[in-house]
């Protein structure tokens, strides 16, 4: 069989809808990406941390004259020096504050506890491992049900008693906020009076990104000029600047942010960790560049963990299956500080998505946070904040609704869609959804799969007793915050930039304040320029992640990149050619109301063959301008959106389960999604298959888990499993496109749709397979064991 | 300790301690294609080739084990032209972030020197100690196939068609 590229070259004018291949491949390739790691600077030291055993303890003493006297070691820090500084606590993104290392007590297992510096990595990590500590345990809190029992240990002694929260009044100790939204009274009312009413307790545990590369940073600070560089693995350099500033008082402009090349961020590397923080007071103090860079047990126990959600729901619908209400109670475990990156109006995200793709003329979803004794974190881990939760809870839930109404649960997701018509649509949570066709996408995902013969299929081998089973998610998301009247992080506006600068000979540089971890940026910047400019793909350079030189803008996490700086990259483009039309006119010789923009060049109307190209006004911006024109062609934009975008699909999962081992197989996967107007369909699918991979791990392997006494059991490789490639299904995708309305290109975003529509999917199918046998929620992890217990306890035979 | 280890046909003299891993000093000899992500010889992002074909994760290994072994690395395998297999993950998308490529890459051209026609199953049970986070491993499969296929071709033929 020959295997065919259908990928184009980048090369020529290349606008939306190619699938070029990628300009940023180029260097990874030929192994010669600069990643955090690789950057060596002259007389740089190196920093490791010590780490506490325990998951609640106070602290006796520290004693660091054993690590000052391990050859290469020059300094050790602790809280006591850093409060010195004024940096012993510092903000989080939540509005919590968080210590950077520990101070009198340990709150989780492998808390902080010291930075020791010395001339190699070596050294460090020898000096780390001769710090003394005198440790007095304390009872630790793990199930975030007990941490608000009367007799809970309080673990947050710096807020004792303060029972005013940053998100409202606290209830108990460990009680961090209550966040709700919706009509409760209406909500209750109209489940009361429901034909069918379900219910439903399921738990989206606790996860970790694990991007491959871990995250780290070099802290350098001149004393020459007074300026402080920070090389940081951060997906939202200009945000870290801003804060920075506000945490060191070093003026902005004495700061410089460099997020080189990343090895995967996927929400994992946008918060701000003691790590950094101490590797850049070790340079202020020493004088030399430090650098930190992460093990991969320090990644998987101290860094941005993600969902950990309980979550209770009901919901009402008549006996014909029309869903009349929802009710949610979720508990959420924030473990030993409130880190989660939320935007600030939005403690619990924006899990008030959870309506889904579903008309529910009434909903309500409270959301309670606790602090447990485990590490901080709830970064939105692949998803837009707390969307991942939102949508395994209401797809997981309406396979529930079905079984209890004994119907197919494609048509009881049918029955309930928000219609085409409906759109720009409100829902009950206070959401105005941009656009879709459910429906249509299904019922493409559903022939593609052969539904009615794989139902038919699963009857037959039922009658054998052999299992296997089909489910279904419907997903809707909700991203690219966001518009500025609801959406900021620690007060900045959740705008982005994008600037476009023209050069004489039609070449362009493009720069962004998004910062890509692998999802092509350098290719589709490169192509919606292309598009709106006629520019040659292959001469426009994408540039990100230098605070010095890119414009300002949140980063990328949760798909925002394309429905924010996407939209700032069309509409910057556009400005610029609004002043190229000008110039055309006078190249043209002719009235600017003659000319138009027509086949990616100017035209004067009407008479054919009459044109000039973009780069003959580049030229001329440079060289041959209208009298009084102010010269270059460039611009600045920032777009501030109007709206959230919803990207959505309908994924369909077909498994056969072993019923002797337990073991589910993954038979076929088919994705279909809609985000829009696609800029890369090459890129999109890659997009689509490591998402999906995600999910499909969330699913049946990936949890941080803890024992009893708060011991983490998730901390390495070995215990906390990835897919491989033997692991991984295969995977088959397609689309229909539904253009956002308010987008200046009509694009949705991608990167997350598999991550939080996937999970659901899995699990449906699974219980569908087991469904005969009384089973109607297991919870992720889907585990082998999990599966194989079922099969035992409804007296299967294993042959 | 001085030891010599050859890394893409140059021998490179270093000064290490016997502990150092040979992941640590191919990374201190300035090539640092070759990656580190687990610690634990999980991942397989630090894989190179020892003695021409046998990919070794070399977090796993003390760069004094190496000596005497010849090493390839990423930064070892284009010629004047891209090796198939760069040629390959750059046409198939088989890469995002970039992070396990060269790793990955290494691994794929192993099991094509042990088997120039491998299954689609053999190259994913070949391809199992490296992780991608990234591309659901997908078009890394295809990237491996359209470099088998481009290996096999009689020298002289065109890469495509």
């Amino acid at each position: 069989m020959a295997i065919e590229s259908p990928n184009l070259e980048p090369k020529g004018i290349q606008g939306l809808g190619k699938a070029i291949k990628r300009k940023e491949d180029s260097r990874f390739i030929v192994g010669k990406g600069n990643y955090l790691d690789d950057i060596n600077l002259p007389g740089m030291m190196h920093m490791a941390l010590v780490h506490s055993p325990y998951a609640h303890a106070k602290i006796n003493g520290i004693d660091s004259s054993e690590a000052l006297k391990v050859p290469g070691v020059k300094a050790v820090i602790t809280s006591k020096e850093l409060a010195g500084a004024g940096l012993a606590w510092v903000p989080t993104l939540a509005g919590d504050k968080q210590m950077v290392l520990a101070d009198g007590k340990v709150l989780y297992q492998w808390q902080e506890v010291a930075a020791v510096f010395a001339d190699t990595r070596q050294a460090a990590a020898d000096g780390a491992a001769a710090v003394q500590v005198d440790y007095e345990p304390l009872q630790a809190v793990v199930d975030p049900y007990k941490a608000t029992d009367a007799d809970a240990p309080v673990l947050r002694e710096d807020i004792k008693d303060k029972m005013e929260g940053a998100h409202g009044p606290r209830r108990h100790n460990n009680h961090i906020w209550t966040w709700d939204v919706g009509s409760k009274d209406e909500t209750d009312q109209a489940l009361a009076s429901s034909e069918i009413r379900v219910k439903q307790h399921m738990v989206y545990p606790r996860s970790h990104p694990a991007p491959l590369e871990p995250c780290g940073c070099i802290g350098d600070m001149s004393k020459a000029t007074g300026r402080l560089t920070v090389y940081m693995t951060s997906q939202a350099p200009h945000a870290i600047r801003t804060v920075l500033s506000l945490v060191t008082g070093i003026p902005e402009n004495n700061i410089r942010v460099i997020s080189p090349d990343i090895g995967g961020g996927f929400g994992n590397k946008v918060p701000v960790y003691p790590g950094y923080v101490c590797a850049i007071v070790g340079s202020i103090v020493l004088g030399v560049p430090v650098k930190w860079v992460e093990t991969r047990t320090e990644n998987l126990t101290t860094t941005g963990f993600a969902r950990d959600f309980h979550m209770d729901i009901e919901i009402g619908a008549t006996k014909e299956g029309k869903v009349t209400a929802m009710k949610v109670y979720t508990l959420a475990d924030h473990g030993a500080f409130d880190a989660a990156a939320d935007p600030s109006k939005y403690p619990a995200g924006l899990f008030s998505i959870c309506t889904g793709s579903y008309d529910f003329p009434k909903a309500y979803a409270e959301v309670d946070a606790v602090y447990t004794n485990k590490a901080p974190g709830g970064v939105a881990y692949r998803c837009s904040f707390r969307v991942t939760e939102a949508s395994y809870l209401i797809e997981r839930s309406m396979d529930v609704l079905a079984h209890e109404l004994k119907m197919d649960p494609a048509e009881l997701r049918i029955k309930n869609f928000i219609q085409p018509a409906q759109f720009p649509y409100p829902s009950a949570l206070g959401w105005t959804y941009d656009s879709g066709d459910y429906e249509k996408t299904l019922k493409v995902a559903l022939d593609k799969l052969g539904y009615e013969e794989l139902r038919k299929e699963q009857a037959e081998k039922r009658a054998k007793g052999e299992l296997m089973g089909i489910g279904i998610s419907t997903f809707t998301e909700i991203v690219g915050a966001g518009p500025s009247k609801d959406f900021d992080i620690l007060g900045l506006k959740m705008f982005d930039g994008a600037e476009i600068r023209v050069h004489p000979s039609g070449s362009a540089i493009v720069r962004a304040g998004t910062r890509h971890q692998g999802q092509g940026h350098e290719t589709t910047w490169a192509q919606i320029v292309s598009e709106e400019l006629g520019l040659d793909v292959d001469k426009i350079i994408v540039e990100e992640g230098d605070t010095d030189t890119a414009p300002y803008g949140l980063g990328t996490y949760a798909s925002r990149s394309t429905p924010v700086a996407g939209g700032a990259m069309a509409l910057g483009a556009r400005r610029i050619r609004e002043k190229a039309k000008k110039i055309a006119a006078h190249l043209l010789e002719v009235g600017e109301a003659d000319v138009e923009w027509a086949d990616k060049k100017f035209s004067v109307k009407g008479v054919p063959g009459k044109s000039v190209t973009m780069s003959q006004v580049a030229f001329a911006a440079y060289t041959n301008l209208p009298q009084g024109m102010e010269p270059g062609l460039e611009t600045t934009y920032y777009y501030d959106p109007p709206n959230l975008t919803f990207p959505n699909g309908a994924y369909v999962c077909v498994v056969d389960v072993d019923k002797g081992t337990g073991e589910v197989k993954v038979r076929r996967f088919v994705a279909i999604d809609d985000c829009g107007t696609i800029i890369n369909p090459m890129i999109v699918e890659g997009q689509v298959h490591g998402g999906l991979t995600e999910g499909f791990a969330m699913a049946f392997m990936q949890e941080i888990a803890f024992d009893a006494e708060g011991n983490n059991l998730s901390s390495n490789f070995t215990d906390y499993l990835l897919p491989t490639s033997l692991e991984t299904p295969k995977w088959e995708t397609g689309h229909t496109v539904t253009p956002s309305p308010h987008h200046p290109i009509g694009a949705k975003g991608v990167g997350e749709s598999p991550t939080v529509g996937s999970p659901a999917a899995f699990v449906n199918a699974v219980v569908d397979a087991l469904a005969h046998l009384g089973v109607r929620h297991l919870d992720m992890p889907v585990t082998r064991e999990k599966v194989w217990k079922v099969l035992r306890g409804a007296g299967i035979d294993a042959f | 300790m001085q030891i010599t280890l050859n890394i893409n046909g140059q021998d490179k003299k270093m000064d290490v301690e016997p502990r150092t891993l040979l992941a640590h000093a191919i990374r201190d000899a300035g090539l640092t294609g070759t990656h580190i992500g687990c610690d634990s010889s999980s991942c397989g992002v630090c894989t190179v080739l020892l003695d021409g074909n046998i990919p070794v994760k070399s977090c796993t290994m003390f760069a004094v084990s190496a000596e005497g072994h010849p090493i390839t690395t990423v930064e070892g395998l284009a010629g004047s032209n891209l090796h198939p297999i760069q040629q390959a993950f750059h046409d198939q998308h088989g890469l995002q972030c970039g992070y396990c490529t060269p790793g990955m890459m290494l691994s794929s051209v192993a099991l094509l020197e042990r088997n120039p026609n491998p299954s689609e199953d053999e190259i994913r049970f070949a391809l199992s100690g490296n992780l991608c986070r990234c591309t659901g491993y997908q078009n890394i499969v295809k990237a491996v196939q359209q470099a088998a296929q481009a290996m096999n071709q009689p020298a002289g033929a065109a890469a495509d068609d």
